[in-house]
């Protein structure tokens, strides 16, 4: 992906902006210009929380060109919780610990790296909430 | 020394991600099973992480517990001597994913260990000038060691961020600090080196102990204190040995230092270590505490800086995750998995 | 409007071509179509392909091979909509002559996808999928599909080995399909064992991608007999869309764009899935087969996997599948499989489909997916009176 691509969606991977029509107060993301809902212009930004729950998962073990340094990793298709699902990476989590309705957070790490030389690109990836240890 | 306006530390964070390194695993791959450890285990970043990733989770529990609008900062400043890129900043990058952009300051700060409480000196008299409001300092680090080297059991990865304001909002006010700095070459890197150089016993008196001892007593005389004044004192932490010697060489106790001698289970973070064992003492301190922080940065120098805990400390700083809850969340890897993660693999 | 006739098929074999090229391939299947229907010339021809400039370095098809078939000078384009641009090429060439506007149209899908090593095919493959929040994820075009699929078990309680019958049939049909990719049967026990390619999606899943080249030639029904003594009639074709991210699907587990599509193509044909004898369905996965099914109305939601379990998808079920192997076992060079779709059940429909004939094959179906269920095309055609 060029440079300019990547830098366009950049508040989205890092700060999960989306939209929030005000038609009909559907909150998208990924942001778009028509809501989906009614058919009205949505341009209103609104940043999500980042915290979702999983609504499924998938081990990939062939990883796609540029993403091998991660392998083997867990997509999921996560369920924000104020309602868009949204693709992402799982992150700080064993394969097999991942179910189906395990609640999640956003946080921002390394997505790809274009070769040694080229760009880093950070986005969202999404692990089991953190809490605070029974100990602490 | 202290600006014209008293500041303080509005807001703070840790972050240290969850691999770990036994260091009894770095001694059977190079000295066999019986190789002596000079800590327990140290923290590794994974693959997707780096010191930008680290430094904005860091930053987030930091603006949890400020309670501020991220505009609101007037700067962020990281500082780390494992910056993603050697041209491009780690701060812009931080200063986006939090929405602090686009009027703001911002720059990456570079003094080996010491590079954020350099930006934190820097901070004190950015918004004691009236400069800004608040502003934002990151010391982390994802360090890298030479294969086999001594390094190799400790240099580790983790970071803490700072929010600077004044300190009537402060969670912790500044009394004052002092910086120490003399061009000593103790350990240092060049351009298109991997790894570090490091002087093996010349980091030792020469190095640390000068600057930690002379900042620190420098510091304690200005202020007209002595070590009974303090609560805590955190001092850099390459090992567990340095700091416990540097605070009884000043007339610090074991259990003075305990609460911030993290190096044992987590390693050197490096632009991290001084900052995260504030971190990890801010999470117990009471009002009127008073904490000692005392960081070293090879080439070499020192900043040591006195602070107060206010009452603002108690309802604020529940409001993200502690540094133990970091620490107790642990993931153990083997040599292989770490060097894999840590790049060391020559896969071209 | 002019009812459409296919007057002429070609295919070549789906395999791994090394000695013929992406117009090699295309043309030895617009030959054999043009042979097959006594034709020398053409008004048109259109090209389906998904991946000639990614893999190829090549765009501008329809130039291409219309010159290199000898129809230097006709109306020629490329169509693409993903894995359904054969489909879609069909499609087109159908709305020419259905206006009016031309009579004898060429319609050929193909693919060249092993020129390229495998993380290059996969790369170009997961252009299908959305680049900006899908794919930048790290997300494979199979791993998007194993989402749904998973997501599907879990929803309706289907165990993972429910899905063995569909590859099984395919695999069934295509061991007597010369034209097919594998030609070997496989059991339920190899669907066990088959390794998980991006869980829980395994090797026995997934179809196969390769090489080929399938063509049709197309004319108005009331000139048709002049070339074919049986011509096969297009009596509906439709193509309906879907959000291209599954996030953004109103109902991840529906494919909403196949029920639409095979709903307007039942309303120009007047008939319903009861109707229907055979289905060619877009079977990239056995998840999708089962989602066709349940969006083309012949199961109901989470009942797919029944008909498979019951022999209904077989020869001589109730709804004979894949019926000269499908995607899994014909194989699927992407831009291509819609064409051999047609191909596949005018030769049902004609008789000439050996012995993987349907019995009685009067109406047959065919739907091919673009992306993850985006672009869906289906079409129904009638054997001849």
């Amino acid at each position: 992906m060029p440079i300019p691509q990547y830098w366009r969606t950049q508040s989205q991977r890092y700060r999960l902006t989306g939209e929030v029509c005000n038609t009909c107060g559907a909150k998208l993301f990924p942001p778009r210009d028509v809501c989906p809902e009614c058919s009205k212009p949505a341009y209103e930004p609104f940043e999500f929380g980042g915290a979702g729950e999983v609504y499924s998962f998938s081990l990939l073990s062939n990883a796609p060109a540029g993403y091998e340094a991660y392998e083997p990793y867990t997509v999921a298709l996560v369920k924000l919780a104020e309602g868009p699902l949204v693709t992402a990476q799982l992150t700080d989590v064993e394969p097999e610990e991942v179910r189906i309705g395990m609640p999640v957070e956003m946080v921002t790490r390394k997505l790809t790296e274009q070769g040694e030389d080229g760009l880093i690109v950070y986005g969202y990836k999404f692990r089991p909430v953190l809490r605070p240890a029974a100990n602490g | 020394m202290k600006p014209i306006r008293d500041v303080g530390i509005v807001g703070y964070g840790a972050y240290v991600p969850r691999f770990r390194l036994p260091a009894k695993e770095v001694a059977r791959v190079w000295k066999g099973p019986d190789g002596d450890v000079p800590i327990v285990e140290k923290a590794v970043a994974g693959p997707d992480e780096d010191a930008a990733t680290i430094a904005i989770e860091a930053a987030r529990n930091a603006l949890k517990r400020a309670q501020i609008q991220p505009k609101q900062i007037g700067a962020v400043w990281v500082g780390s001597e494992s910056h993603p890129y050697a041209v491009k900043p780690t701060s812009t990058i931080v200063a986006e994913a939090i929405g602090a952009t686009p009027e703001i300051q911002a720059g990456d700060w570079e003094f080996a260990c010491k590079a954020g409480t350099e930006a934190m000196q820097a901070a004190f008299g950015f918004v004691g000038s009236g400069m800004a409001s608040y502003a934002l300092v990151i010391g982390a680090d994802t360090a890298q060691a030479r294969p086999g080297d001594e390094l190799e059991y400790t240099a580790s990865a983790g970071g803490a961020a700072y929010i600077i304001g004044l300190r009537e909002e402060s969670l912790a006010y500044l009394e004052g600090s002092y910086s120490y700095v003399t061009d000593t070459p103790d350990f240092f890197r060049r351009p298109e080196q991997t790894y570090p150089q490091h002087g093996s016993r010349f980091t030792g008196e020469p190095a640390y102990f000068k600057h930690v001892l002379t900042s620190a007593q420098g510091l304690l005389d200005q202020l007209g204190a002595k070590p009974s004044d303090y609560r805590m004192a955190v001092f850099h932490q390459p090992n567990v040995k340095f700091p416990q010697r540097a605070a009884k060489l000043l007339g610090f106790t074991d259990e003075q230092v305990k609460t911030g001698l993290l190096a044992g289970v987590i390693g050197n973070t490096y632009a991290g270590s001084s900052l995260l064992g504030l971190t990890a003492i801010l999470d117990v301190a009471q009002p009127g505490d008073r904490l000692l922080l005392v960081s070293f940065g090879s080439g070499a120098g020192s900043d040591a800086m006195s602070f107060v805990v206010t009452e603002n400390i108690v309802q604020r700083r529940k409001r993200a995750l502690f540094t133990c809850d970091y620490i107790q969340r642990r993931k153990e890897i083997d040599y292989g998995l770490y060097v894999r993660y840590r790049g060391k693999l020559k896969v071209h | 409007m002019r009812d459409v006739s296919i007057i002429g098929i070609g295919q070549t074999k789906v395999a791994e071509h090394w000695e013929r090229s992406l117009r090699h391939l295309a043309a030895d299947a617009v030959m054999a179509a043009m042979r097959d229907a006594g034709v020398e010339r053409a008004d048109a021809l259109y090209v389906g392909n998904m991946l000639s400039g990614e893999l190829s370095g090549q765009e501008n098809l329809g130039a291409l091979i219309a010159d290199f078939v000898g129809l230097r000078g006709i109306e020629a384009a490329k169509i693409e909509a993903a894995c359904a641009s054969g489909a879609a090429a069909v499609r087109m060439g159908y709305l020419a002559v259905a206006s009016g506007l031309l009579d004898v149209v060429i319609a050929v899908g193909v693919e060249k996808m092993t020129d390229q090593g495998s993380e290059i095919v996969t790369a170009a493959l997961a252009t299908a999928a959305d680049a900006d929040y899908e794919v930048v994820n790290g997300v494979s075009f199979i791993s998007l599909n194993a989402l749904i699929m998973r997501r599907y078990m879990h929803e309706y309680g289907i165990p993972h080995e429910d899905f063995a019958g569909f590859p099984v049939n395919a695999h069934k049909n295509a061991a007597t399909n010369p034209n097919a990719m594998f030609q070997s049967p496989i059991s339920l026990e190899t669907f066990k064992r088959a390794k998980m390619i991006a869980s829980p999606i395994n090797l026995m899943d997934s179809s196969p991608v390769a090489d080929g080249a399938a063509a049709v030639v197309l004319a108005p029904s009331d000139l048709a007999r002049r070339f074919q003594a049986a011509p096969v009639r297009i009596i509906g074709s439709a193509n309906a869309t879907d959000s291209l991210a599954v996030h953004d699907r109103h109902d991840p587990l529906f494919l909403s764009a196949a029920a639409l599509s095979a709903q307007k193509a039942y309303r120009q044909a007047g008939l319903g899935p009861a109707d229907v004898d055979f289905f060619e369905l877009h079977d990239a996965f056995s998840i999708t087969a089962a989602l066709s099914l349940e969006a083309a109305g012949f199961a109901e939601r989470g009942q797919a996997t029944r008909l498979a379990k019951d022999g209904e998808i077989s020869l001589s079920g109730r709804i004979p599948v894949c019926t000269l192997g499908g995607l899994k076992a014909r194989g699927h060079p992407v831009g291509a499989t819609g064409v051999y779709q047609i191909v596949e059940a005018a030769q049902q429909l004609r008789g000439q489909a050996g012995p993987n004939q349907v019995k009685n094959a009067r109406i047959g179906m065919t739907q091919n997916i673009g992306g993850s269920g985006a672009a869906v095309i289906t079409h129904i055609l009638a054997a001849a009176e």
